[in-house]
């Protein structure tokens, strides 16, 4: 019986996990320089933050193109995949550290632990990185675990407000139920192939002597646990709570981050488990088997119809902006339907649009939270007047949600329609097609409130002033939002080498 | 009589069902949790039995002794957002949370 077939790791190899091992120092000084400050200037684990943030983000360009680099002893992959979604992750968490760094919800002046929110936010951006590039059961669970762990202190982060307290406890016990629900899943996989890692478990099924009905239920259990991450119906019952209840810089990055991460993971397990890949005549038969382009259409047509409709009657902005990211989860899903690469590269470069575009939309209610104190619609009339840049750069994020044409939104959006329609699955384009229609009008309401509407007599017209940071942020994810929606080739080509690099790497 | 794989897979899908069980059917925050741990070590005894009578190998066992690990951690975490809830709310019924707008 061999016991330990691990290979010696090379150290060699761990310097293309550079990104990773510095954002984790990063953390730990950060945190001990809030400690050896005792948290009263919390300038300095973000100062801290801010440049472990941007190395690692160096370090990360540096690496656009590692080939496929197996690391940790086959646990962990560095490839074209992991290295897009690096960069993705990096940036989205150094705009989040920047952001909170303005927010009133994390730095006014009655808040607890401030500097501890910078190394959090580190931390998370670290175990996201590890989701999209883990290649083992073992390290598929610890980095969503990870992840999990910090969200679910992230959530509560403003822990005397009921609203943080509520949603915090929220997604702690729906992410414990579903981890675990996932965890007896992978059990099961692991017991039909006898393997830990994902190529070990493809030979294991395509050796041909598992069971349907136990496949079937094993990969309905994994489902239910990364649908949780990625918040699509029916695992999505947390996700309106505690985008509404976290503070807002927080729902932020939930809404972008371990979302993507779920989907990067996702990705990786599903395609190379059980999609078509060198070896495409004999695994063909894996997804027929659990008819799993059935079962993700009617999940993703399931998912965009219910956030876009609940969406519709949401008066709370932020509340809206959840339901929201829901349906864009339904989007997404459509690239995952038929697990073809075309459908997989639209994801990616969805992803990036996506994280542009929901970052925007949801750091300008930070914005506004910071002088209101609300995200109700009826405070936002008039707002157009009052931070005219802000509102202009508002309605670009709106529109290139609800994809309308000159924006990133419609690019991306138009992508994933080709991924389904290349395989006759015209229904479920349809289905999108219709809710992109519904979309457009609860994102215009916001659009309406601000400019149209007229404000009530005597109410406060007054010019807000936004922190100088924020403009610069807003401008930053405005203008790739409308950039790429005219020079989009550079990033889907990005995108498709990504995939490429993982296709044919394994 | 001999101990066998199913004699394990039966125990676990028990032990599992029973987690999920106490995860709907309870109010209080804290048994709740202790259904999910139900269900963690529901896993770990599907991954260690696994590991004897399939792999024949260590793989499984060691996810196990990573599982216990996290389970306490998340452990750690959960039960500190529930006395945050103690002291917000004056309850750890987790259906009396309700400030959130449905």
């Amino acid at each position: 019986m061999e016991l330990l077939n691990i290979n010696i790791p090379d150290w060699a190899d761990l310097a293309w996990w550079l990104p990773e091992a510095i954002l984790c120092g990063t953390f730990l000084v950060a945190l001990l320089a809030d400690l050896v400050v005792r948290g009263r200037r919390p300038w300095l684990p973000f100062a801290v933050s801010v440049a472990g943030l941007v190395t690692a983000g160096a370090y990360a360009v540096a690496a656009l193109d590692p080939g496929t680099r197996t690391i940790l002893g086959d646990l962990v992959v560095v490839d074209g995949l992991a290295a897009y979604f690096r960069l993705l992750f990096i940036f989205v968490g150094l705009v989040t550290v920047l952001f909170a760094w303005t927010a009133e919800e994390i730095m006014g002046r009655t808040r607890e632990n401030k500097g501890e929110f910078f190394a959090l936010t580190v931390l998370m951006t670290a175990a996201m990185c590890v989701m999209a590039e883990a290649k083992d059961l073992l390290m598929l669970y610890l980095s969503m675990e990870a992840v999990g762990i910090v969200s679910y202190v992230m959530a509560g982060y403003m822990r005397t407000s009921l609203r943080s307290t509520e949603a915090s406890l929220k997604y702690v016990i729906f992410g414990a139920v579903s981890s675990a629900i996932m965890l007896y899943g992978l059990s099961l996989l692991y017991g039909m192939t006898g393997s830990m890692q994902f190529d070990g478990i493809r030979a294991g099924l395509m050796g041909g002597q598992v069971d349907d009905f136990g496949l079937l239920v094993a990969v309905i259990l994994v489902i239910a646990g990364m649908s949780y991450k990625i918040a699509a119906v029916p695992f999505h019952y947390w996700a309106p709570d505690v985008y509404e209840g976290a503070p807002t810089p927080v729902s932020a990055l939930f809404s972008v981050g371990p979302k993507a991460a779920g989907f990067a993971l996702m990705i990786r397990f599903f395609y190379t488990t059980l999609a078509a890949g060198p070896d495409a005549a004999g695994s063909a038969g894996l997804v027929q088997q659990i008819n799993w382009p059935l079962l993700i259409a009617v999940m993703s047509a399931v998912t965009m119809t219910y956030g876009n409709l609940v969406a519709l009657r949401q008066l709370n902005v932020k509340r809206m902006l959840a339901y929201s990211s829901i349906a864009h989860v339904g989007y997404l899903l459509m690239g995952f339907v038929l697990l073809t690469e075309t459908g997989l590269q639209a994801i990616l470069f969805y992803l990036l649009v996506y994280a542009l575009m929901n970052l925007g939309a949801f750091l300008f209610v930070v914005a506004i939270n910071n002088h209101l104190r609300s995200e109700h619609l009826d405070d936002y009339v008039g707002l157009g007047f009052r931070a005219p840049w802000a509102g202009v750069m508002m309605v670009v994020f709106l529109a290139s949600l609800t994809g309308v044409p000159p924006f990133a939104g419609f690019v991306g959006k138009w992508y994933l329609f080709i991924a389904v329609m290349d395989k006759q699955w015209f229904w479920l384009a349809i289905i999108a097609a219709l809710n992109s229609v519904v979309s457009l009008y609860y994102y215009f309401r916001v659009v309406k409130a601000m400019f149209l509407t007229r404000p009530a007599e005597g109410a406060n017209l007054s010019p807000l002033k936004l922190h100088w940071l924020q403009y610069v942020l807003l401008a930053v994810l405005a203008i790739p939002t409308l950039g790429l929606g005219l020079f989009f080739g550079q990033f889907t080509g990005l995108a498709d080498r990504a995939i490429l690099m993982m296709t044919t790497g394994f | 009589m001999n101990v066998g794989l199913p004699h394990f897979l039966t125990v676990s899908a028990a032990l599992f069902s029973l987690g999920l069980f106490a995860v709907m059917s309870r109010r209080n925050a804290v048994g709740i949790l202790m259904g999910v741990e139900l269900m963690l070590n529901a896993a770990n005894i599907n991954f260690v039995a696994f590991s004897r009578y399939v792999q024949h190998g260590i793989d499984g066992q060691l996810m196990a002794a990573f599982v216990i690990v996290l389970a306490a951690a998340e452990a750690a975490v959960a039960l500190a957002i529930v006395l945050a809830m103690f002291r917000n709310f004056g309850t750890v019924h987790a259906d009396a949370v309700q400030s959130l707008k449905r």
